[in-house]
């Protein structure tokens, strides 16, 4: 399987990959891990007429914890968060999960969080992560940079609100506070495929004990990634109970909207939604050394 | 697209196409068949390739051009002066192949493995190697050819080492 012949463009800094993607518009893509773009060419999915590749833009592989947002720059890998000396801090949970269990291990040597994001698969990891967490992308055009929220982001299918002759530079997570746990659960038929279902949750604490905020979202349970607000609102402000669990599980089982295929029956993803974000919700309140 | 790689330490200067596989361009170009495709969709890891000296890659999703200027190791690149690198021996000795399609791959991924944690776990092993598939083995041998390998090439346990230490990157020729 060879992928059709295309144009291609190696850009060297940002502003050469924005004049190559401004000149070629539509039939353009960016070039980053490449891991979901390269098998999609060779099944001809996907047949970009040129690819920029931004492999050589060393000022995009940063990582970076601020004071309020962790940012990570379109050509770092997922190997890079993997083994990042801060993804074991009790806050990063939800990350740190999923950095684990993206793709396989190979494949993380290459492939991008950014990347990710913009690929939108269905049954993608990082797009529900960065759902529960709240993260925002930072996308260049000729205006200069624009934050979209995730859910504004994440359009449809394969589809983000990247317009034509515009780049994802970077992804920024919140950074969140010390009472702040995560959890990503996962099921797959095999390591390095796409997940059967997945949820991602993340969950901050009052002083008192109570719920300040609770991030709960789904993969394969929709067109993209999907939010289920109605377990995030029904958290929210409540202490941690299973009965508090069974009712954001109940939610996600409603919310969830999968397609049947080989990995699983309709019937069986959406028994996998509630069940995963129930085991979720209870391992990050465990971390925070709560028994719900 | 004119581009240069270095393989297995030897510069190779060709004009390709730019949707030329990095792992075609290893077997057609440079007639280095040892990098095998397996399932064409990086799935299964018989086309890994070690990237300029600890990065394993799966040559089969990346393109040529996205090499050039790179140093790539292939199966090709492992043995040294005809001793086998102490992962080859390791597969040998502890008959970590049947048919040996997926071989090379897990022979590099393992070279990666090692150059980021030369004392990995039997754990650390499996999860390393999760990536690669054999449909002969089982993986229990080839989990033991890593160990072994591990303990080989380990610096504290001192083995006969032939041809230097780690340096560069490049492989070490290790015999028992």
């Amino acid at each position: 399987m060879i992928p059709a012949a295309f144009e291609y463009v190696r850009a060297h800094t940002a502003d050469e990959a924005l004049a190559a993607l401004q000149q070629h518009g539509a039939g353009a893509r960016v070039l980053a891990g490449g891991q979901s773009l390269i098998p999609a060419m060779r099944f001809r999915l996907a047949r970009p007429a040129v690819l920029v590749d931004i492999n050589a833009l060393n000022d995009l592989s940063h990582i970076r914890i601020g004071e309020k947002v962790l940012t990570i720059g379109a050509i770092a890998r997922d190997v890079d968060i993997e083994r990042a000396p801060w993804i074991t801090e009790r806050r990063w949970s939800l990350l740190h999960d999923a950095s684990r269990v993206v793709a396989d291990p190979v494949v993380r040597q290459m492939g991008t969080v950014v990347g990710s994001l913009c690929h939108n698969d269905p049954a993608g990891d990082w797009t529900t992560v960065a759902l529960a967490a709240r993260a925002e992308v930072v996308v260049r055009g000729t205006g200069g940079n624009r934050q979209i929220g995730i859910d504004d982001f994440l359009v449809d299918s394969f589809t983000t609100a990247t317009a034509d002759g515009e780049m994802a530079l970077a992804v920024e997570f919140p950074v969140p506070d010390d009472r702040t746990a995560g959890s990503y659960q996962k099921v797959e038929r095999k390591v390095g495929d796409y997940a059967t279902a997945a949820a991602a949750v993340q969950v901050s604490l009052n002083a008192d004990g109570t719920i300040r905020s609770a991030g709960v979202a789904l993969s394969a349970a929709g067109p993209c990634a999907v939010r289920v607000a109605d377990a995030e609102r029904l958290l929210a402000g409540q202490k941690p109970t299973a009965e508090l669990i069974r009712a954001a599980s109940d939610a996600a089982w409603h919310r969830s909207e999968p397609q049947g295929d080989l990995r699983g029956s309709v019937e069986f993803k959406k028994h996998l939604a509630g069940v995963l974000v129930a085991r979720g919700l209870r391992q990050a309140f465990s971390r925070l050394g709560v028994q719900a | 697209m004119k581009v240069t790689v270095k393989v297995n330490g030897v510069s190779f200067e060709r004009d390709v196409e730019p949707r030329t596989l990095l792992a075609y361009f290893l077997r057609e170009e440079c007639r280095l068949t040892g990098t095998h495709v397996g399932c064409d969709t990086s799935s299964c890891g018989c086309c890994v390739v070690v990237m300029d000296g600890v990065k394993a890659v799966k040559s089969c999703s990346m393109f040529a051009v996205q090499a050039d200027g790179h140093e790539i190791l292939t199966v090709e690149g492992l043995a040294e002066g005809g001793v086998l690198h102490a992962l080859q021996q390791g597969f040998w000795d502890q008959h970590g192949l049947q048919c040996g399609f997926c071989t090379p791959g897990m022979l590099l991924t393992s070279y990666a493995l090692l150059k980021h944690n030369a004392t990995p776990t039997e754990a650390d092993i499996r999860e390393g190697l999760a990536g690669n598939l054999c449909r002969c083995t089982g993986y229990q041998n080839i989990v033991k050819a890593v160990q072994q390998a591990a303990e080989v090439l380990r610096p504290t346990s001192a083995p006969i080492v032939v041809g230097g230490a780690t340096a560069g990157g490049q492989p070490v020729a290790v015999s028992k």
